[in-house]
């Protein structure tokens, strides 16, 4: 974190950088980092929260170890995107931008990765699934789908 | 002024040039709709009901500066189209309760909406998208209620613009947009500082004080808390006080006030105030009549007549209370032994300055520090103990003056500076020192201020050889290459004004400490200017008067001295009575001396030593020795639960009179309900009767300004007629002619010869210091919600909720040492005590020093500390005592 903060000179205009650099460096934006980066640049805590909550690329949580993106872009949409969201959600027990407590999985949604013709689509860390179906999905991430669950 | 004309529906409107169109036109009666403008604030655009039409152009009325020959139309149709558009998507996320919202017919919303002709029939078509908020009833004071928040932003700028604390901000984005603090937590779990700024100025009903009572009547009066002076109205419904409202009038706070100022004011209809005399019989307190006591008192008192009595009075109490109670020590009892609590924060600053400058007192005004460019703020955590001073401080270095903080804590105030000395406690004067040696080493110094208004610089300087930077270095902990950076700012960056308070008093070598912040100005010419001064910020609301109305051993009203022969003559003719000419005892010897014997009678008004005084044991056991002791006091206090007498006083609520400022400014105080008690100044002038003494039948307070005003040169212009007007009178002000005096030492100083005098100063450690059985250092403070010991603070619910218990602050390496967690109960001891405490790990401390502050009858933090005295100013060392620290 210090050496992260070394590279800036700690001004106001800097906020953003600092705060994609602390991001890249720790995954995630802890509530400690928030409070030191506040510090660094003398920007009342509040406005380091408040502009980082306005901004979608940065993450409060930590991030799993496998980080799943979930197309929800036209293609997969039209193919039932929506399904396979929720089969993943249902068997991690996670929301879109949450973590399971284990870090193994961090659950995201995004707008097509670029792979239509498999749709619908997700990506693992670097790896695409495709043709997805709820059955896929389980043996993906094994556990059973909670009946009723959220 | 330079002006521009405009035309605004046809009408010609002269204007401010800089004004925007929103303002030209309210300031001329014509409404605009608006929601997001306030004008205590810059504008920022986010609600879009201003817009006008410029010249044909759709533009923002808020945001648009005003031009000459402009021609601004506040009504067309597209216009009343696009607002009513605008403030249907409001009402549509915004819930429909209106009759039971405490904001109901006092809303912006609902003024606009009806200005707009909103009917049922729009909001018929609306489909409810409300956002879902928990009401947010953390913070004591006030609720939020965030579904009814139109995100104008007002209290995030207010946070930020005018508090400077930036607790809010937006929070997310999109639909989801709210007003969150960091991690959109609870208010209370944020950095808010309740001074409910914010609450004042929500336009609807996001924001409302809890249990919102709107007062019967109001009474403008003075905060009884801090040395600031804040004036504010005071409202009531019948005898009960429910609300307080910041004065804008005033030049003190221009409205605004802390948490203490706006919601701490339930301790005056308290259900445990005492509204009986007691007197002890048999052992116990029991409840008596006025007559009877008043006859006790006085019976028992003659027989203690010279110096066998002693009277402590008040730094709480109004300037005519303190006068009368001096006035009884020295001519009715015929003894000096008269003292309080000034001598627990700021005696080193009146027997300092006095000796630099002549005259023991803020050399500059609140006001004028907007003017500062560069501040030094030592030993002082202004936002806490004087928190609207904090204000100023803010507002000056967001419009880019400069800041230095000397603490050995990281104060609030350590988010804002420029430079952060962190010396080690008890080392001011090396630093002070080493600052002036490094200023004169690089030729900063002010050399013609120096040779036209001071002297004994020679010798000044040749003190000085002791301080070479390194050796500064090494006493203070603060790096050389920090000390020359700050050197150079203070003497080069004009006006700079220097702040202090009892982090440079409360040692035993605290008048040194003072004497070496007057060096310093003096030595860059930053005295007499507006902008510039060495400024103590007193603590208690009138502790400037009490010291002026005479309430020391060695001074009669006025800073006149006791031994003085002249001055003596003087007040034995106004009196008609002999007086004595042996200077009194101090408060600390006055507790020496009952322990001893000497003393016997002590009358003690307003005050509670036996929680205040440092080393509270010997304290404790002085007043037990006592054969007679009468306590005055609004409560039945750890030291009234000791007296023969307790006698009820009146809180500032109750009585008239004046307070005194920090900055020397005399302020009325007016009754504003019926006396639970008796007005202290009736209560001694009874006792003084009783005993047969004459001068003691004043009609009124005002009354006796007029004497004060007559014998105190300081208040020779002084009266009630004058104090009326918004600003009070700043003294000296010694003839009904005088305007008040805003700046001293302007042309020549206050000493003898007129000139501001060096003092060489050599470095004393701290009298105790931490060894291998108590290591770490304790230093004290007070905490921004409470005052002094609690008395008033605590009877304060919301107070109280805020800052429940005592904390030790310790830093996370000494705890991780100590296998200490934060919240965890530990057990603090010094050679004198132990007290028990709650661990609060933080970084604010540094390695080996911990923090805590004085307010709590549980842990008593003054059983502690250590009684080594200021051989000049007689102050104990509160700042500097080791303990250890373990587990409870
Ligand atoms: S809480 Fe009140 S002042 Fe703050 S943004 Fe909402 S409506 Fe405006
Ligand atoms: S009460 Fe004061 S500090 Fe707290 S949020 Fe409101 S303006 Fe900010
Ligand atoms: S700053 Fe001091 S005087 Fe002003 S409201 Fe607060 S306690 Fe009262
Ligand atoms: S829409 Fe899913 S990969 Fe393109
Ligand atoms: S008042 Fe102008 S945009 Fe709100």
């Amino acid at each position: 974190m210090e050496e992260v903060l070394g590279r800036f000179k700690g001004s106001r205009g800097e906020l953003i950088g600092i705060l994609q650099a602390v991001q890249e460096r720790l995954g995630y934006l802890p509530e400690r980092a928030m409070l030191r980066i506040a510090r660094f640049t003398k920007v009342p805590e509040s406005q380091v929260f408040g502009v980082s909550s306005f901004y979608a690329q940065f993450r409060f949580k930590p991030v799993g170890r496998r980080r799943v993106m979930v197309c929800q872009g036209t293609a997969c949409h039209v193919r039932g995107g929506a399904k396979i969201l929720d089969e993943i959600e249902k068997r991690l027990k996670i929301r879109p931008g949450g973590t399971t407590p284990d870090l193994e999985y961090s659950l995201d949604t995004v707008a097509c990765i670029g792979a239509c013709a498999l749709a619908p689509t997700i990506m693992i860390n670097k790896d695409t699934f495709g043709r997805l179906t709820q059955k896929k999905v389980g043996d993906i991430f094994g556990g059973t789908p909670e009946k009723g669950g959220e | 002024m330079e002006t521009v004309t405009l035309t605004i529906d046809g009408m010609e409107v002269r204007t401010q040039k800089g004004a925007s169109i929103l303002e030209a036109a309210l300031a001329r009666g014509i409404y605009i709709p608006h929601l997001c403008h306030h004008p205590d604030l810059g504008p920022f655009g986010a609600c879009r009901l201003c817009l006008v039409d410029v010249n044909g152009r759709m533009l923002l009325a808020c945001y648009t500066p005003v031009a000459e020959g402009m021609k601004v139309s506040t009504e067309t149709g597209a216009l009343a189209s696009i607002r009513k558009m605008t403030m249907m998507l409001l009402l549509n996320d915004h819930p429909s309760d209106c009759t039971v919202c405490s904001k109901d017919s006092k809303c912006d919303l609902q003024k606009v909406s009806a200005h707009l002709g909103i009917t049922k029939a729009d909001l018929a078509i609306l489909r409810p998208a409300r956002r879902e908020n928990p009401v947010d009833t953390s913070n004591p004071f006030f609720d939020r209620d965030l579904a009814k928040c139109i995100l104008c932003g007002i209290c995030v700028r207010t946070c930020d613009e005018i508090q400077g604390a930036g607790a809010i901000d937006f929070g997310f984005r999109g639909s989801k947009t709210t007003i969150a603090t960091l991690w959109d937590r609870p208010l209370a779990e944020s950095n808010c500082e309740s001074c409910g700024e914010c609450l004042v100025r929500c336009p609807v009903g996001a924001l409302v004080p809890k249990g919102a009572k709107e007062p019967s009547r109001e009474v403008r009066t003075t905060c009884p808390y801090c040395g600031v002076g804040c004036q504010f109205f005071l409202g009531m419904r019948g005898n009960e006080v429910v609300s307080s409202r910041g004065y804008r009038g005033s030049p003190v706070n221009h409205g605004e006030l802390c948490a203490k100022g706006r919601f701490g004011h339930s301790f005056v209809n308290h259900k445990s105030r005492i509204t009986k005399p007691l007197i002890r019989k048999d052992g116990k307190l029991v409840k008596t009549s006025w007559e009877e006591a008043l006859t006790h008192v006085a019976t028992r008192l003659a027989g203690y007549k010279g110096d066998a009595f002693a009277a402590l009075c008040s730094a709480k109490c109004t300037n005519e209370d303190n006068y009368v109670i001096q006035k009884l020590a020295r001519a009715v009892m015929g003894t000096n032994n008269i003292d309080h609590c000034a001598r627990l924060c700021h005696a080193p600053s009146v027997a300092g300055l006095a000796q630099s400058f002549g005259s023991g007192a803020m050399t500059n005004s609140i006001e004028d520090l907007l003017e500062t460019k560069c501040f030094l703020a030592i030993g002082t955590n202004t936002t806490s103990a004087h928190p609207v001073i904090g204000l100023r401080i803010r507002k000056a270095v967001r419009n880019g003056a400069k800041l230095i903080v000397a603490n050995p804590r990281e104060i609030e105030l350590c988010r804002i500076s420029d430079m952060f000395l962190r010396q080690r406690p008890g080392t001011d004067v090396a630093l002070l020192s080493g600052l002036a040696r490094i200023i004169l080493d690089e030729g900063l110094e002010d050399r013609e201020f120096i040779a036209q208004r001071t002297e004994n610089f020679d010798e000044f300087r040749k003190s000085l050889e002791a301080f070479d930077t390194a050796t500064v270095e090494r006493i203070t902990g603060v790096p050389a290459e920090e000390l020359r950076h700050a050197a150079r700012m203070y003497a080069t960056v004009k006006p700079a004004a220097l702040l202090y308070s009892m982090g440079i008093t409360q040692h035993s070598h605290g008048t040194d400490n003072v004497l070496a912040c007057g060096n310093l100005a003096m030595l860059t010419g930053n005295l007499g200017k507006p902008g510039a001064g060495v400024n103590p910020l007193r603590g208690q609301n009138n502790v400037q008067g009490s010291c002026d109305m005479g309430g020391l051993p060695n001074v009669f009203p006025g800073y006149q001295r006791v031994d003085s022969a002249e001055a003596r003559l003087k007040f034995e003719k106004a009196w008609g009575v002999a007086l004595p000419s042996k200077p009194g005892l101090t408060l600390t010897e006055i507790f020496d001396g009952a322990i001893n014997k000497a003393i016997k009678a002590v009358y003690l008004v307003g005050e509670n030593p036996v929680l205040s005084d440092p080393d509270a044991h010997h304290v404790e056991k002085g007043i037990k020795s006592l054969e007679f002791l009468v306590v005055q006091d609004l409560f039945l206090t750890e030291t009234a639960e000791m007296a023969d007498v307790v006698l009820p006083a009146t809180s500032f609520a109750e009585k008239d009179g004046t307070f005194t400022n920090t900055e020397r400014r005399v302020q009325r105080v007016r009754r504003a309900i019926e006396p639970l008690g008796r007005p202290d100044w009736l209560v001694t002038c009874q006792i003084a009767k009783a005993m047969g003494a004459k001068g003691f039948d004043f009609q009124d307070p005002a009354g006796i300004m007029a004497e004060v005003a007559s014998l105190a040169p300081q208040y020779g212009g002084v009266t009630y007629d004058r104090l009326e007007g918004p600003a009070g009178l700043q003294w000296p002000c010694p003839s009904k002619d005088h305007p008040g005096t805003p700046i001293l030492h302007t042309a020549k100083f206050n000493t003898p010869s007129g000139k501001g005098k060096f003092v060489p100063l050599g470095y004393i450690p701290p009298k105790e210091l931490p060894d291998d059985e108590y290591p770490f250092l304790l230093t004290t403070g007070r905490s921004l919600y409470h005052f002094h010991t609690g008395t008033m603070t605590r009877k304060s619910d919301g107070l109280n909720v805020l800052h429940p218990r005592e904390f030790l602050e310790i830093g996370p390496e000494d705890a991780g040492r100590l296998g200490i967690s934060d919240g965890e109960r530990i057990v603090v001891s010094s050679r004198r005590g132990k007290v028990e405490a709650t661990a609060k790990v933080t970084a604010a401390s540094p390695p080996g020093v911990v923090f805590m502050t004085f307010h709590f009858a549980e842990s008593r933090t003054n059983l502690l500390t250590s009684p080594h005295l200021d051989p000049v100013a007689k102050i104990p060392e509160a700042k500097v005592c080791a303990v250890k620290v373990e587990k409870a």
